[in-house]
């Protein structure tokens, strides 16, 4: 294996690869070239074109024109299979994990080693497993089905699948979009001791806190096209925006200071056994309360069991004064409340279904007229908010499904703040958005906490959790373990409450 | 390489095209073919007389293909529409015996449907279990309960009167029984309520995607136990107008029907998956399925035959959308990799379109 030598063809680039879907231009002659022992960036914007690049990588889209060359060998990729034979892994930016398989099952999914007798070795199979997840401190069970596992967990799967393969090219889209920093971390220790051993590496991510402290070089790309690439000690994070974005943009959008108002939200002792325990929060009109902590705390489990769509088995939830009903959603969007999910794909959105209606889904009632759909009143609806949000789409009637990953999430956002909520509860508002309209999305949720929103925030970004939370709640294994105001909540303090260590300051 | 497609004017064009979608557009044609061929080639097919038995051979299945073609979208299946009919007919049987006056025992029958369908939705929904294996059990239950009531006797002692009345025609439109007309306006209705109505949409959204559906507010288990029991009172009303149509109550009435029922949907264009179907597709799949087997028939071909006939077409209905996305996925995109068959739902959870092997 060439190791590191000037002269040795890099073991993947990319030369003016051109991609279009219609009329859309993904990629227009983008070229790239990963290197040996190199943690290479990409970044750009929602829509710029990273995740069609990844799969062209891989072997799911072929490119119009242009060449994927591997080891300075022009090679065109059929088929998944073919790229993964020629030692590339990926991991795509949304998990795809069969529901009725176990977690090891799935990881090895295609390629199950065997015992002399040809059947499945499944001893071995759970053992690789258990020491992929040992290296990423992933505590999941390998023999549990992947249905039901959270979108971090089924993240952590798809990172433990990419690096079992021993891959020479490890090529990952997004992959901390859902975790929180301490995984995160892990994950980036094991990027590192990859590199090390001279794999190349690309990684794709809208935060840049990541991107400086882990890649080496930076390939920015705007509107499928190649703009710059550069060792990261010549960029600064600024530079990189402008370069994306085309303009300047403040990467973090600090809460504006809300009038406080009544009690919207009232929690008390709310516990799924087995899940979360003696959950007790309120939350008033104007505040944005935070929900910290690693993954796996329960912080998803309680916003979806305020807000009805899983049951809960003691405690109350009582909005505006009224008690909401065990388990009923309805119930609760009655009441005022709203759930932005966290997994887009199965929770947030129809994937086959237009864009229009995705969006327009939470408020078919008000649009109708005696109980008839009016298109033209979605439309107009769904336009309104693709504006608001800076949606990048072709024709309100196109599936989700052809959105990128960021597009998406702006729908699943409009799908629930239309709806003009009294209490809202977002988990990971921004996953997967750029900057730019991360900044955007920040400024609404603050606009809206100032017209008397009541905001409950389940994010795995620290940063954002400091920016914008009024209050954080630091869970940590199902239980609430500090809650630290505004000017307490710091890394630290969250973080020592998160990992459940005694919080030094209580607020 | 690939020369960029020119986008369609957004709007009208696009909605245009995807109101005919691809889906409906086959059934369409065959089913035009299907008519004007017969009316060429086979005597007696375009008579007035013939119209009007066509149309009324059709009719029950037609009724009962509407809620059917609802559930289906959701996901779901209701084997058991042709016992629940049999079953209609049987209780229609031993009321008139007993003496209780058509007028009543009508509403008798359709609260028995009603129930019965209830029973299915309550199996589907509280219980949880799939409504494949529940509907192939009450089909059983059902139409021992018509042999539980009427043995191996037939009922034929209607009144003439409401026999002959069900055949009677329109004034003024010779060979359009006014049974047919109420059913296709009934099919208007369920077509207004699946396309433009909020219910409608979230049985697509049910269908597609049931747990998104959940999370936006739709009452999953509540819309699927009414379509059950909607099913139900339908299929009872097939069952009387089946009776007063042949004049005669059996257990073993309608035996089978409810595959051709499914046949028609299906060759309609609603995917067996869910998410996917239009009424006008359905009601153009019953039409086509009815006038090709009296198109054979008056040709004396064998019921035997019929079997087979019927039976291809429903392979080639649930075999045609798939291989028609596949040729369509390799049009666009040159390479041997087909993109993902909408119908394909073996897939992982949530499988990109067009990713991962
Ligand atoms: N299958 C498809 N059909 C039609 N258009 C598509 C398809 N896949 C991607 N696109 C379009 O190609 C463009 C690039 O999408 P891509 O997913 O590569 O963006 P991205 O850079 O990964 O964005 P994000 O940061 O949001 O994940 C978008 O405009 C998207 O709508
Ligand atoms: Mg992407």
């Amino acid at each position: 294996m060439p190791e590191q030598q000037p002269p040795a063809p890099p073991p993947l680039a990319l030369d003016g690869v051109s991609k279009s879907f219609g009329s859309v231009r993904a990629l227009r002659g983008l070229s790239l070239e990963l290197r040996a022992g190199e943690i290479h960036a990409l970044v750009g914007e929602n829509g710029a074109g990273k995740s069609t690049l990844v799969k062209t990588i891989a072997g799911v889209h072929r490119p119009d024109s242009g060449q994927i060359l591997v080891d300075g060998e022009t090679t065109a990729f059929q088929a998944p299979a073919d790229a993964q034979r020629a030692g590339i892994a990926v991991i795509h930016q949304e998990p795809t994990l069969f529901p009725d398989l176990s977690v090891a099952e799935n990881i090895f999914v295609g390629r199950q080693p065997r015992t002399r007798l040809r059947t499945i070795d499944r001893a071995l199979m759970r053992r690789r497993t258990a020491e992929a997840f040992a290296r990423l401190g992933v505590e999941t069970d390998p023999d549990r089905p992947a249905r039901g596992l959270s979108i971090a967990d089924q993240q952590l799967v798809e990172i433990a699948k990419a690096l079992t393969r021993r891959a020479r090219v490890l090529v990952m889209d997004e992959p901390t979009a859902a975790l929180s920093g301490v995984e995160a971390e892990r994950l980036f220790r094991v990027a590192r001791s990859l590199r090390d051993s001279g794999t190349a590496l690309l990684f794709i991510s809208h935060r840049f806190d990541e991107v400086f402290a882990l890649c080496d070089r930076i390939t920015v790309v705007r509107d499928g096209a190649f703009v710059s690439c550069d060792p990261t000690p010549e960029l600064d994070v600024d530079t990189v925006v402008r370069r994306m974005v085309g303009r300047e943009v403040s990467s973090l959008y600090p809460k504006e200071e809300a009038q406080v108002g009544e009690t919207v939200l009232e929690v008390e002792g709310l516990t799924r056994r087995g899940v979360f325990t003696d959950v007790s929060f309120s939350v008033r009109a104007g505040e944005i309360v935070a929900l910290a902590g690693l993954v796996g705390a329960g912080r998803s489990e309680v916003v979806r069991a305020a807000f009805g769509v899983d049951r809960h088995d003691t405690g109350t939830v009582r909005v505006l004064g009224r008690e909401l009903p065990n388990g009923r959603p309805r119930a609760a969007m009655a009441a005022g409340a709203a759930l932005v999910p966290e997994d887009r794909r199965l929770q947030g959105l129809v994937m086959e279904s237009s864009i229009e209606r995705n969006s327009t889904a939470t408020r078919r009632g008000p649009l109708s007229r005696l109980g008839l759909l009016r298109p033209r009143a979605e439309r107009d609806a769904a336009r309104e908010w693709g504006e608001r949000l800076q949606l990048k789409y072709g024709d309100t009637t196109d599936p989700v499904s052809t959105l990128s990953g960021g597009n998406q999430q702006k729908v699943v956002l409009a799908k629930w703040l239309s709806t003009r909520p009294r209490l809202l509860f977002i988990d990971e508002p921004t996953r997967g958005i750029d900057v730019g309209t991360k900044a955007e999305v920040h400024r609404l949720l603050s606009r809206l906490a100032g017209e008397g929103l009541a905001i409950v925030m389940v994010s795995s970004e620290l940063p954002e959790v400091l920016a914008m939370a009024d209050r954080v709640l630091v869970m940590h294994e199902g239980r609430i373990t500090a809650e630290l105001d505004r000017d307490a909540a710091t890394e630290e303090t969250v973080m020592y409450a998160a990992t459940g260590q005694q919080p030094r300051s209580a607020a | 390489m690939v020369p960029d497609h020119t986008r369609t004017p957004a709007g009208t064009v696009s909605r245009l095209r995807s109101a005919l979608s691809l889906r409906e557009a086959p059934v369409l044609g065959a089913l035009l073919v299907t008519l004007v061929c017969a009316a060429m080639f086979v005597d007696n097919f375009a008579t007035e007389r013939n119209t009007g038995f066509l149309l009324l051979s059709v009719a029950a299945i037609a009724l009962m293909a509407l809620p059917m073609t609802l559930i289906v979208i959701t996901g779901e299946i209701d084997l058991s529409v042709a016992s629940t009919l049999a079953l209609s007919s049987a209780t229609m049987g031993v009321l008139w015996e007993a003496g209780v006056p058509i007028e009543t025992a009508l509403w008798i029958c359709l609260a028995v449907g009603l129930a019965v369908g209830a029973l299915n939705g309550v199996l589907v929904t509280l219980c949880g279990l799939p409504s494949l294996a529940v509907t192939i059990g009450t089909m059983a239950l059902y139409r021992g309960l018509a042999y539980v009531l009427l043995g191996d006797r037939a009922v034929a002692s209607y009144p003439q009167t409401w026999v002959s009345g069900v055949r009677d025609t329109v004034p003024g439109v010779p060979g359009l029984p006014w049974t047919v007309l109420a059913i296709a306006l009934l099919a208007v209705l369920f077509a207004v309520l699946l396309h433009a109505s909020v219910l409608g949409r979230s049985l697509y959204d049910i269908g597609n995607n049931a747990e998104a559906a959940r999370f936006a507010g739709v009452r999953v288990r509540w819309t699927k136990f009414w379509l059950f029991a909607a099913s139900g009172l339908v299929s009872a009303g097939a069952g009387v107008l089946w009776t007063l149509q042949y004049g005669t109550s059996r257990a073993d009435t309608a035996f089978g029907l409810e595959l051709q029922v499914v046949a028609a949907v299906l060759l309609g264009g609603v995917s067996i998956f869910g998410g996917v179907g239009t009424v006008v597709g359905v009601m153009a799949g019953v039409l086509l399925l009815g006038s090709l087997r009296n198109a054979l028939q008056l040709l004396g071909i064998s019921s035997d035959v019929l079997q087979v006939v019927t039976g291809l077409i429903l392979i080639a209905s649930v075999v045609a959308p798939s291989a028609a996305a596949r040729l369509r996925a390799r049009r666009k995109a040159p390479g041997p990799r087909p993109a993902p068959d909408p119908d394909d739902r073996n897939r992982p959870v949530a499988a990109p379109s067009g990713e991962e092997s």
